[in-house]
């Protein structure tokens, strides 16, 4: 290779390298700034700060969700599987809100175990499934859940 | 091996570049269109709804294709500046400052698409996530080429002014692509892997890799098309764009 044009290679692999470097080093030292949300386990912790805005995410615990009769309010509590985090909101949920399913909810800590929502977003996972492949799988998993609770019935005596 | 790399600079030189790509457009247009059509018609038609979105899960059939040549896009730029700034080659220049605006476009399409999916999905337009954000930085990497090419009167200047934003933006496209890996975020991780098999089912897949196929085929017309368009506009004093004017005229 020409001189010259290694020389010029040589700044090119330079430049990649340094802003590599310092955007490495700029995004470890912000990372957790970089995360959108803390989990239930770092609210229990007490590793988050109390007096401003948060974002908490993690899985709606199956029925844990509570609706106040007569106005939009609701309560349910998220988990990360170590810790859970009860959250109050009022107001109208995504569609895609479920339990079971992942949230993010956004608010004030009060009294360092409750979370008072102003927002909650719904997060979605990768899967992509047809409306009768799920059904399949979720009759197959009933019919799975059936059988074992009989032959454990059966054997049981 | 100096009659083995003819051919390369024949290619590489403007004109060249301009005769062969000629003959490259039709081809391209049409399985740009074929794959295109295919693809949507079987997307957003035939394949089946999600059993949790619905519908609103189709936008992934634009969505996806586009954010993926959003990124590769940024490789194409940053590849032509290198080359640029190491061998001085004038087709190079010329395909980055074509790359610059397709890119911008796609990442806004990103962008856009996602903020319509994301209202019925998520509850809201935007959300500052690693994702999202890193991706808005993105378009500012791209605005920024577009930017700063306007911004000299020397053309040569320009070119490698352009060269090295591009090469130092190439840190911003591994960060956008783990970024629902490393961090937590509302962006979903990806559903097509290459270490795995996709997390969607067959029926749904299958009309979305042929419009990722379509809109590389896509890509790749429109920046030989912007390319073209560039090489005119900078070589227009030269005799051979003259000719060619000239030989146009008389048809």
């Amino acid at each position: 290779m020409h001189p010259l044009r290694k020389r010029r290679l040589l700044v090119v692999v330079f430049i990649l390298v340094v802003s590599s470097i310092g955007v490495a080093l700029a995004t470890y030292a912000l990372r957790q700034n970089m995360n959108l949300f803390y989990t239930p386990s770092q609210v229990a912790a007490d590793t988050v700060p109390g007096d401003v805005r948060i974002r908490v995410g993690g899985m709606v615990v199956r029925g844990s969700l509570t609706r106040t009769p007569g106005d939009l309010g609701v309560s349910f509590r998220l988990t990360d599987g170590n810790d859970e985090l009860l959250v109050h909101y009022t107001g109208i949920l995504p569609d895609l809100f479920g339990e079971g399913e992942a949230a993010v909810a956004a608010g004030y800590l009060r009294s360092g175990r409750t979370l008072e929502a102003d927002q909650v977003l719904a997060k979605h996972d990768e899967n992509y499934t047809p409306p009768e492949v799920a059904d399949a799988m979720k009759t197959g998993h009933a019919a799975r859940a059936a059988r074992d609770a009989g032959a454990q019935g059966s054997s049981a005596p | 091996m100096a009659r083995r790399w003819q051919w390369f600079h024949r290619l590489g030189s403007p004109p060249g570049f301009y005769r062969a790509s000629g003959y490259w457009l039709p081809w391209l247009a049409v399985a740009a269109a074929l794959l295109l059509g295919v693809g949507l018609v079987w997307g957003l038609v035939y394949a089946p709804p999600d059993a949790r979105q619905g519908n609103s899960f189709r936008i992934i059939y634009i969505h996806v294709p586009v954010s993926f040549l959003a990124l590769a896009g940024y490789y194409v730029m940053a590849v032509a500046g290198a080359v640029h700034l190491i061998w001085r080659m004038k087709l190079a220049d010329m395909v980055m400052t074509a790359a610059a605006p397709l890119g911008a476009a796609l990442t806004f399409v990103a962008l856009f698409s996602g903020a319509v999916w994301g209202k019925p999905t998520w509850g809201t337009y935007w959300v500052w996530d690693a994702r999202i954000t890193s991706m808005l930085v993105l378009l500012f990497l791209y605005l920024g080429v577009v930017a700063l090419r306007q911004g000299f009167s020397n053309q040569e200047a320009a070119g490698r002014a352009c060269a090295v934003l591009a090469l130092v933006g190439t840190v911003n496209i591994p960060i956008i692509y783990k970024s629902v890996d490393w961090w937590y975020s509302l962006h979903q991780p990806a559903t097509i892997r290459l270490t795995a098999a996709p997390s969607m089912h067959p029926d749904m897949f299958k009309p979305l890799l042929v419009m990722i196929l379509g809109l590389y085929v896509f890509y790749a017309l429109v920046l030989i098309l912007n390319t073209r368009a560039e090489i005119l506009a900078r070589e227009r004093r030269t005799g051979w764009v003259r000719e060619l004017a000239m030989g146009r005229n008389q048809d």
